[in-house]
């Protein structure tokens, strides 16, 4: 018998899909059974009371979680956010409710052991609720109180080699695509750019000095398969700047039918025969491609590495082999302002180890700038369009280049400043009055 | 800026304003110090580790207080 009475949660779990209520009431069930006898440091009925605060949420249509709080390990402004509930009496399991974030692995690559170790620990001083992962990536811990946090700190970084992640106005755990481990289209070595990074700016990640949040995104190519682009004050999008490579005979084969489009990946229904000109050729973006006559030709000067044809033809078309990364920078979610999408401040730079040039070049001029100018809580993309995108060029030094400007005219960011306009702001009215009427 | 000037400044400037509120953003005191971010960071640093100043944190926004002041201090430290 549940310790609560959730009629309005148990309708949740009717639906079609899997439900957070039936996995925390699994949770509620385990710890209660409590089959390997684990001595808990945090009420027994957490995950209990967490549904019933839920429940009693939803009748009263108000939320009983306070704003925040004080809660951290030492030396640390990030990676943990304090929860307290304002019904402490009634449902004591949550009174406290603390979440953490663990630095996930670059490119999420963990072993079973591994994880099974974090989940244990987490049984043992939390709820055992996690939420793999968040949207900024991270291993998050729901639910553990205040005591337990210095315990859970020092299990991590002693034991399991592991580092809280970013909250706050604190850079945020940086987050990679799976690169070069165990993917072809990898322009550049995520990992090992994404791990450098998270030891580089240690102090940025644990100790608020920023306006609001910062991320830091990697994308090892334009698939973008972290979403980089959507979602990361900077993104680091892989990129080539010499030709894709073309393997005429496996086009050919793909025009024979001997190898699937797609690598077989759409074999679920029967499509049809693989049509080059109607789903490559006439689907490149900036029409730079032509198959004629059995061959398959690309215009690279205005191939915009969509990754379509790649994709495609993984086989006959490879990416480049002068590799390098774009950076992007100002993407960010709707809290204020609107959704925005990253624009591309560095059309190519060397993603080679020690990475001074992007760290010089790039980052610390970006984020002294936004340091002293961005307002409370504005992002860096916020901060680009308030000021403008010529700002920027400005505080980094990098040249206005027609790849950052979407299309002509609809780039709200470029701004003339008086001394780049011949003859300035001043005119000679009379002048100018001789040809237009009042 | 020495580091017990720093520290005064800080502590007098929170003081003065703990009728109206009890947390501040990074920025509020950096313009206190009138220091640039970089150096008012090195300061506010020590001064948390001191335990002069604390964090507060919503999840999503990071502010300081004097430790101890405000609503929620006597709620969450656990008396």
């Amino acid at each position: 018998m549940a310790k609560h009475a959730t009629p309005m949660l148990d309708q949740l779990e009717t639906g079609p899909w899997p439900s957070f209520v039936t996995d925390i009431k699994r949770q509620a069930e385990f710890r209660k059974k409590n089959q390997e006898k684990m001595n808990y440091q945090i009420p027994v009925d957490v995950c209990e009371d967490l549904l019933g605060i839920l429940e009693l949420s939803f009748k009263q249509g108000r939320t009983h979680w306070k704003h925040g709080g004080i809660v951290g390990v030492f030396g640390y402004g990030g990676g943990v956010i304090g929860r307290y509930c304002d019904q402490p009496e009634q449902f004591p399991g949550v009174a406290h409710f603390h979440t953490m974030r663990v630095a996930q692995p670059a490119g999420k690559f963990y072993t079973s052991s591994y994880l099974r170790e974090l989940c244990d620990l987490w049984d043992f001083r939390g709820s055992g609720i996690t939420n793999m992962h968040g949207s900024t990536g991270d291993i998050i811990f729901l639910g553990t109180t205040t005591p337990q946090l210095e315990e859970i700190f020092f299990e991590l970084t002693h034991r399991i080699n592991q580092d809280l992640g970013g909250s706050g106005s604190n850079l945020r755990t940086p987050s990679d695509c799976v690169g070069q481990a165990r993917c072809e289209f990898a322009c550049y070595d995520t990992q090992a750019l994404c791990h450098d990074l998270t030891n580089e700016y240690q102090d940025e990640l644990h100790r608020p000095a920023f306006p609001y949040k910062f991320k830091f995104k990697f994308d090892g190519c334009p698939n973008c398969c972290v979403a980089s682009i959507a979602r990361s004050d900077m993104s680091f999008i892989g990129t080539w700047r010499d030709d894709i490579r073309v393997d005429q005979k496996a086009v050919a084969a793909y025009v024979g039918g001997e190898l699937k489009a797609n690598a077989g990946a759409h074999s679920g229904r029967d499509w049809g025969k693989f049509d080059i000109q109607k789903e490559v050729v006439g689907l490149c973006p900036t029409g730079c491609m032509r198959y004629e006559g059995g061959k398959l030709e690309i215009n690279n000067r205005e191939c915009t590495r969509c990754m379509h044809c790649i994709n495609v033809m993984p086989r006959a078309l490879r990416i480049g082999l002068e590799r390098g990364l774009s950076v992007l920078v100002g993407a960010k979610a709707p809290i204020l302002d609107g959704a925005q999408m990253g624009t591309l401040l560095v059309p190519f730079i060397s993603a080679e180890p020690p990475y001074s040039e992007l760290k010089e070049t790039v980052i610390e001029p970006i984020w002294d700038w936004w340091m002293e100018e961005g307002k409370n809580r504005e992002r860096l993309g916020e901060l680009i369009k308030r000021q403008g995108f010529g700002k920027l060029l400005e505080v980094t030094g990098f040249k206005p280049d027609p790849r950052m400007v979407k299309e002509p005219r609809s780039n709200p960011y470029i701004f003339w400043k008086e001394e780049e306009v011949e003859g300035g702001w001043e005119r000679d009215i009379n002048e100018f009055r001789k040809h237009h009427q009042r | 800026m020495e580091y017990e000037e720093a520290k005064q400044k800080i502590v007098e400037g929170l003081t003065k304003k703990l009728k109206t509120k009890s947390k501040f953003y990074f920025n509020d005191l950096a313009e206190i110090l009138g220091e640039k971010p970089r150096e008012a960071k090195k300061v506010i640093n020590k001064l948390v580790e001191e335990g002069v100043l604390e964090y507060w944190s919503s999840g999503s926004t990071s502010m300081y207080g004097l430790t101890g002041t405000g609503k929620q201090a006597a709620a969450e430290h656990e008396d």
